[in-house]
């Protein structure tokens, strides 16, 4: 199962720091979310793009997730060398990664769901 | 209940202009407000302003002023925006014009100052966020702004001006200004003033939050993004929130697309930094309440830091960069060969560079080639960027690529090439009590 499944994301920047939102499509898949996608399975994701380190703030009012991506943007949007100086792009990125299979995870979460 | 309607009428300087009108027009607002000014754009109008003194402010302001100030006058609605950039007066001074021109006797403009403080931070010698301090940075420094907060433009509204014109503001607090002028909010209410930032921050970005830059089509579906409504903000006293948008428009409003918006651009949710307020969304609710009308509360706030952020411009680099495309069979394998020739090329003219970019465009130019192996594309275009000291270095690097028409492997088209001078900015901190903000009001 790819992230894009249960969740949408978006990527803001500054200077040459990313951060990307991760928001639960069904705000009951956020316990599942926080729990399979830390800073340590983003970095993974990011490895050799971003540079510095990774940090999760959680929203579970919102059911969502912030991720700030230090040296993320080629030394930021002003004098980057890269095509998407903005990280805009990166969002779409992070959608692609794998998560286990939510079927598994019925039991621990209680109930089946559409 | 006492409760304004703000609408957003651009989010960034080259936005739409017919959300706006249409927001004029029938939007019942009380005030309409214009976010034109991203991080960059201070520096270089401070150097637009340099070739031009009576320049530096927004090129687009003539045509929005034009376009929406009759509709203002008409509907009772007050307009904020920060297209002042690098000369407030200067765009002051043109929106007066505007409104003469429409006949638009008597309104009141005022243009916000003071947001430029090259003088003080080269006295103070401010430090870098990354590292040095502004005297490091020596004759290629352009220019220094505040992030300055809703005081002054509080002021301009009290004081019965129609137009509010500002220069490096926050972009919450064009926003936030108007509620603290119609509630009385304390200056440290900071709770009233978090809530504030937060619509003004949810505001900030136009279509950003009514559905632009949210479709994926078959997961997030976005109806009739071509007529995309610009978004309208209720808020009470209390500083709760409801976002919804025009009747008739495009797009939609919606909890998901208000919390995407909710988390642009913030690290740390807790302590969102402005110049009014240290605002926190840690405990944010977004809650659907009708069609396109999401209610939003629970933000929080704790007391300012006192200090400004300063955004510095100068000249960091010149960039130099070549493109060239290849098609067919074996197009990857020409592209790659094409790579290496201008490496080595590079290399071998002894071009000085502090950065090198190659990239395969359609294959692996925004994330490397980890994430896009196994996909090979009918076309490539090879791109090569790099940073050099000098325009006459970095003009080298488009050379280099367009000499592959006659020196490269078979099949090259569509070269382009270009080199420039890179303006970027640095941040630093300034303590507010150096930033002297003045309210300037004329009167067409």
């Amino acid at each position: 199962m790819k992230l894009r499944d249960i969740a949408h994301a978006r990527s803001g920047d500054k200077g040459n720091i990313s951060n990307i939102s991760v928001i639960a499509l069904d705000e009951t898949d956020y316990p599942f979310l926080a729990e399979h996608l830390t800073a340590q399975s983003v970095a993974a994701h990011f490895q050799g793009i971003v540079t510095g380190t990774v940090t999760r703030y959680e929203l579970p009012t919102l059911g969502a997730l912030n991720f700030v991506l230090t040296g993320a943007l080629g030394g930021g949007v002003t004098r980057s060398l890269a095509l998407d100086a903005h990280g805009k792009a990166l969002s779409s990125a992070l959608l692609d990664l794998e998560l286990p299979n939510r079927n598994r995870q019925n039991n621990q979460y209680g109930g089946e769901r559409p | 209940m006492h409760r304004i309607r703000i609408g957003s009428g651009a989010g960034y300087s080259g936005d739409r202009i017919e959300p706006a009108i249409d927001l004029a027009e029938r939007g019942g607002l009380d005030y309409l407000v214009f976010e034109c000014l991203a991080e960059r754009t201070i520096a270089l109008a401070q150097q637009a302003r340099q070739r031009d003194p009576a320049g530096g402010y927004d090129p687009l302001l003539t045509v929005r002023m034009t376009a929406v100030l009759g509709a203002c006058r008409r509907n009772g609605v007050r307009l904020i925006t920060n297209m002042g950039a690098a000369n407030p007066l200067g765009a002051a001074e043109a929106t007066r014009a505007v409104a003469r021109s429409l006949g638009l006797d008597g309104l009141r403009i005022a243009a916000v100052t003071g947001d430029d403080v090259l003088a003080v931070a080269r006295e103070l010698d401010v430090a870098l966020e990354d590292g040095g301090t502004l005297r490091g940075l020596g004759d290629r420094v352009i220019s220094a702004n505040a992030y300055i907060g809703a005081g002054p433009i509080v002021e301009a509204l009290a004081a019965g001006a129609d137009v509010v014109i500002t220069g490096r503001a926050a972009d919450p607090a064009l926003f936030l200004a108007p509620m603290v002028h119609e509630f009385g909010w304390r200056m440290d209410d900071w709770d009233a003033l978090g809530r504030g930032t937060m619509a003004g921050h949810l505001l900030e970005c136009a279509g950003q939050v009514t559905g632009g830059y949210f479709a994926d089509p078959g997961v997030k579906d976005v109806p009739e993004l071509a007529r995309l409504g610009f978004p309208i903000g209720e808020i009470d006293a209390d500083g709760t929130l409801e976002l919804t948008k025009l009747p008739g428009t495009g797009g939609c409003v919606t909890p998901a697309t208000v919390k995407e918006q909710l988390l642009y651009e913030i690290h740390d949710p807790a302590r969102y930094y402005q110049p009014d307020v240290v605002a926190d969304f840690s405990a944010a609710r977004v809650e659907g309440d009708g069609p396109d009308r999401v209610r939003v509360h629970g933000g929080r706030g704790a007391a300012r830091t006192g200090l400004l952020k300063l955004s510095i411009g100068y000249i960091d680099s010149c960039i130099g960069e070549g493109q060239i495309s290849y098609a067919g069979p074996g197009a990857v394998e020409r592209g790659r060969l094409a790579l290496d020739i201008v490496r080595e090329r590079l290399a071998l003219t002894g071009v000085r560079t502090q950065e090198l970019q190659f990239d395969l465009i359609g294959l692996d130019a925004l994330h490397g080639d980890r994430l896009s192996r196994g996909h090979a594309p009918y076309e490539v275009r090879l791109r090569v960027a790099g940073r050099t000291a000098t325009l006459e270095e970095a003009a080298r690097i488009g050379n280099e690529v367009e000499t592959l028409y006659t020196n490269g492997p078979a099949g090259g088209g569509g070269a382009w090439k270009s080199a420039r001078e890179i303006v970027a900015v640095a941040s630093a901190l300034l303590p507010e009590s150096a930033v002297r903000t003045t309210v300037t009001l004329l009167e067409a």
